[in-house]
């Protein structure tokens, strides 16, 4: 799960990371009081309006914007709340800002240059451990960065068996080229960023960037906190944090129907079994002419109502021409399905476009017949290239 | 011969006596595998299902001789049981349950990389021997014993390509689900290792998804090894050749997170490899006849 800017400098406040500090607002109004406070808490002269969504790059698309005065905080909050705002992430159709965060400025002149860097903590897949990624690049697009110069890319991998410790902080400080006051601050800030990962169960933390301020402080003035879905059960607190308006309504509804559904751009929608399966089906429609409009996995109990929930999520979709539907039937019999898929037919009525369906595994014969028999326009399979071949018919 | 569990297995279930645990274990013994007991902490010394409850995996191993646990634990207590079974000697390990925390499962990972165990799983369907052992959730009644061994990361994607492969005629060695999660106790890699190794089989299906280097690293093992086993064929499939990067499609591991982990890299260096690949999920049978020769 993935929560706001201001939400994970909460989360990582909490546990001793020096952040940015800021206060969150919704209204311009709102903003001016949030402005007003935060001069009286850390005596910034200026301030930053950043655009609150779920999506990075929110500077390239207009969404973070530094003002000078209460006037232009205000006149700036009342620009990006409520706007489209449109990222390299978000893809064209932009998503809608409900609350800005008004945050100090923290790139003010003094003894030392500023500088950037960047800092994350993950699970490392091969290893099966976590690590701290950094670089002295920040404030870029990593990918771009490991690209084009992958030897500043650094990497600390953490022994599970004794966590983080002081010697890996240090070598992380070093490496990024501090001496002095801001070294002891940077050691600081990777302990409790690791402890903070550590504790809230999180997937991934990206701070881009970590900034050494004009007078050597170390502040996280971005965050990024992906939380693992997994392990929500036991953070309540976090799993709080969730914000619906950031995720796509049909996706949401699928959610509460217990369907794993991910909208895609394609005109073949479909149903299935198994996400495994679910992949392969939206490649073998690819593969026969069409593009997948959807992923789609009901899971387990494949039965009358997670089927029909299913054609209702899909069929809101204006693009769909044809829906094919494939459950490999294991523990749920196929007969079953079949009686499912023609009820949820009968139900939900004036379906106008072809509707495939391929059952396979238990009962499958039984379930052809129970398909064929119904008199609805459905075209039945049992073997998957039939599947295929009567998709590539559907969208001749 | 095949490999991880036959006809000697015995096997018992942890969380033996809840719904899951209870139907499947059903399933698994019409099936004939020798299921030998259960545990259910707090439930010792009942019976259920014919068969004795254990109030620890200790218990259960040393009054049956177990030597293969499968895992049906609810999430929040999976890798307690994991461990539990680790430490009490088990030397097989397959972990059905879907939706253990990330960090539990790096604390698994490190504990179980000293002990003389194999651990397959989580999120995974388990592993069958034909006409053996059935150690999981797989329907039991689409396999057929013979020459060919399957190495997935899905659960119904792994049925079609047995289906496939029983439909051809080959029948399976053994078919190993690895799991879904980005976690698991044992690799593509090392799973194609070990049917590489089997002299029962004679070809090998690997079914991969987007999402780590778990495919490449396998299809390189292929290429430098597979001489010294008489170059069994490999079939390799990539689930997810239409998925947009950056999102996460069911499992837990399946997220494109960079340009090397897309279903058209691993397919590259597959072939690049040697490997047959199957494009479309249809032909994954045919491509393994072909590939056999017959």
């Amino acid at each position: 799960m993935n929560i706001h800017e201001y939400q994970a400098k909460q989360t990582l406040k909490k546990y001793g990371v020096a952040i940015q500090e800021g206060i969150v607002a919704d209204t311009p109004d709102k903003a001016v009081d949030a402005a007003k406070e935060l001069k009286e808490q850390t005596g910034t002269g200026w301030w930053v309006v950043k655009a609150q969504i779920h999506a990075g790059g929110r500077g390239k698309g207009g969404g973070v914007k530094l003002a000078k005065s209460l006037d232009e905080v205000k006149e700036l909050s009342n620009k990006i709340l409520g706007m489209q705002l449109v990222t390299p992430q978000t893809g064209p159709e932009g998503k809608k800002v409900h609350k800005v965060l008004i945050a100090q400025d923290v790139y003010y002149p003094g003894e030392s240059e500023t500088s950037e860097f960047y800092i994350s903590v993950l699970l490392d897949r091969a290893t099966s451990r976590n690590m701290i990624m950094y670089s002295t690049e920040g404030g870029m697009d990593i990918e771009e960065v490991a690209e084009k110069t992958p030897n500043l890319i650094f990497k600390e991998e953490v022994d599970p068996k004794i966590g983080l410790q002081g010697f890996q902080a240090r070598k992380i400080a070093f490496n990024l080229g501090l001496s002095g006051k801001a070294f002891k601050e940077m050691v600081k800030f990777v302990m409790a960023l690791y402890k903070a990962y550590d504790e809230t169960d999180s997937a991934m933390f990206e701070i881009n960037p970590v900034l050494k301020t004009s007078d050597d402080k170390i502040i996280a003035v971005d965050a990024k906190v992906n939380l693992d879905d997994n392990a929500l059960y036991r953070h309540k607190d976090l799993a709080l944090m969730r914000d619906i308006n950031e995720e796509d309504p049909t996706e949401v509804e699928a959610g509460e129907s217990n369907l794993n559904y991910v909208k895609l751009d394609g005109n073949v929608g479909c149903m299935v079994n198994g996400a495994g399966l679910a992949m392969a089906t939206m490649d073998m429609i690819k593969l026969s002419g069409g593009e997948p409009a959807n992923f789609l996995d009901v899971g387990g109990a494949a039965n009358a109502q997670t089927v029909e929930a299913g054609f209702r999520i899909i069929m809101k979709d204006p693009n769909v021409k044809a829906i094919l539907i494939n459950v490999f039937g294991g523990i749920v019999r196929c007969d079953r399905v079949a009686k499912g898929v023609v009820e949820a037919y009968k139900n939900i009525g004036n379906i106008n476009i072809p509707i495939i369906v391929r059952l396979q595994g238990t009962n499958a014969e039984e379930a052809k017949k129970v398909i064929d028999e119904s008199g609805l326009k459905v075209v039945s399979a049992i073997l998957l290239k039939d599947a295929a071949e009567k998709v590539k018919e559907a969208l001749a | 011969m095949s490999v991880l569990v036959n006809k000697d297995s015995k096997v018992i279930v942890q969380g033996f006596t809840g719904s899951e645990g209870t139907f499947h274990a059903e399933q698994m013994i019409e099936y004939g595998t020798q299921v030998v007991g259960g545990v259910t902490p707090g439930k010792g010394g009942q019976t259920h299902l014919d068969r004795p409850v254990f109030n620890t995996v200790a218990d259960a191993v040393k009054e049956t001789g177990a030597n293969v646990s499968v895992i049906f634990v609810p999430p929040a207590f999976a890798a307690d049981a994991i461990m539990e079974a680790a430490e009490s000697g088990i030397k097989v390990i397959v972990a059905i349950t879907e939706g253990i925390p990330t960090k539990d499962m790096i604390a698994v990972k490190e504990y179980l990389s000293d002990k003389d165990v194999v651990m397959i799983g989580p999120n995974c369907p388990g592993v069958i021997t034909p006409g053996q052992a059935k150690v999981g959730i797989m329907p039991g009644f689409i396999h057929n014993p013979g020459k060919i061994g399957i190495v997935s990361r899905s659960g119904t994607l792994t049925y079609e390509a047995v289906d496939q492969i029983t439909k051809a005629g080959l029948g399976q060695s053994t078919c190993i689900g690895i799991g879904g999660d980005p976690i698991i106790g044992t690799t593509t890699k090392q799973a194609v290792e070990m049917l590489m190794k089997d002299p029962d089989t004679e070809g090998i299906i690997m079914i991969g998804e987007i999402g780590g280097q778990m495919e490449a690293e396998a299809a390189y093992w292929v290429k430098e090894n597979s001489a010294k086993y008489g170059n069994k064929p490999v079939v390799g499939f990539i689930a997810g050749q239409t998925a947009p990067p950056g999102r996460r499609m069911g499992h837990a591991g399946a997220i494109i997170g960079g340009a090397d982990d897309t279903a058209a890299a691993k397919m590259k260096i597959m072939e690049e490899c040697g490997i047959h690949v199957a494009v479309s999920p249809a032909d994954i049978g045919e491509t393994m006849v072909k590939a056999l020769g017959k």
